[in-house]
């Protein structure tokens, strides 16, 4: 496997966290972003949708660019994927943050709550693929 | 309107990043997940190299001491580290680690439309709004049994009154039949 893709692609990914930060002082967050679309408790901010769809239209961008889809499908049946989600939602939702607001933008910034978040996803994470993968 | 613009300006950018990285493949985080397996460490490396620009460039930012385009900065104000946010990352870990998908990966792939994607994402966002509208931040009390918030003693405090001015209750009448 080569290195240098994922460390650029982390380059990128940071740099837009940046850019957020630096214009509008905000947190790229993609589950927060996603949370206070479909649930605006605090009103609706027409920039989180904007964020969305920049971030799903990166792809079919890439694809245009380059020729080469950089998307592969998931493993699992539907019923699995949606047990996953679910969780991945709820969990996302209580601890505020998934990889990106707690991994990228919550470590960026030194917080406490975000490495005790992040390391404990990562933690479940292991053990998750671990169970699933080579049995207990 | 210079927020939507920046909004899509910095989606566009960490979904072309997610697309370099190979996070778009849910294989690849699985084999980063699989420590006792073949493991990959791209997701690392996408970390570290998310990282190294967010950390100086945030500091940069938060000393200059506001955001170009707003008046002051939006961040977290919770500082403890209680039961709502580890049971969530716990959660979020376990499903991160069944799909190979995380909040971003996930919405990145939705042109694909990929029934696998779509109904992961609806999930997400049905699971988001559970957490969020229905499951209340009392969640701690109820786990660690604290004392209610101050809101709740608000609460309170009128079923309290009334049960004080009504007086203690009266013993319960046993009747002027007492065979003692």
């Amino acid at each position: 496997m080569s290195w240098i893709p994922s460390l650029v692609g982390g380059l990128l990914i940071g740099s837009a966290a940046v850019l957020l930060m630096a214009l509008c002082g905000r947190i790229a967050g993609i589950s927060g972003i996603l949370g206070a679309v479909l649930w605006p408790s605090a009103g609706f901010e027409p920039w989180r949708l904007a964020f969305l769809v920049g971030l799903v239209a990166a792809a079919p961008l890439v694809t245009l660019g380059s020729g080469v889809t950089p998307l592969k499908p998931p493993e699992g049946s539907v019923a699995w994927l949606a047990t996953a989600g679910l969780l991945v939602g709820l969990g996302t939702g209580l601890s505020g943050g998934c990889t990106s607001g707690h991994g990228v933008c919550g470590l960026a910034r030194w917080s406490p709550r975000s490495l005790a978040a992040t390391l404990t996803f990562m933690t479940f994470g292991f053990l998750t693929v671990f169970i699933v993968r080579h049995g207990l | 309107m210079r927020f939507i613009i920046a909004g899509l300006m910095a989606g566009l950018l960490f979904g072309v990043g997610l697309a370099v990285s190979g996070m778009t493949d849910p294989h690849i985080v699985l084999g980063f997940l699989d420590v006792a397996g073949d493991w990959n460490p791209a997701l690392a490396l996408v970390m570290i190299g998310a990282l190294a620009v967010a950390t100086p460039g945030y500091r940069l930012i938060f000393k200059r001491g506001r955001p170009l385009w707003a008046d002051s900065f939006a961040l977290p104000t919770a500082k403890i580290i209680d039961w709502r946010l580890m049971i969530g990352a716990a959660l979020f870990g376990t499903g991160w680690g069944l799909s190979g998908y995380c909040p971003g990966p996930a919405l990145s792939a939705l042109s694909a439309l990929w029934p696998g994607t779509l109904v992961f994402v609806v999930a997400t966002g049905v699971g988001l709004v559970v957490a969020k509208g229905l499951i209340p931040s009392s969640f701690n009390n109820v786990l660690t049994r604290k004392r209610p918030s101050d809101a709740g003693r608000a609460r309170l405090r009128p079923w309290l009154r009334a049960h004080r001015r009504a007086g203690p209750p009266s013993p319960p009448d046993t009747g002027t039949v007492s065979l003692l």
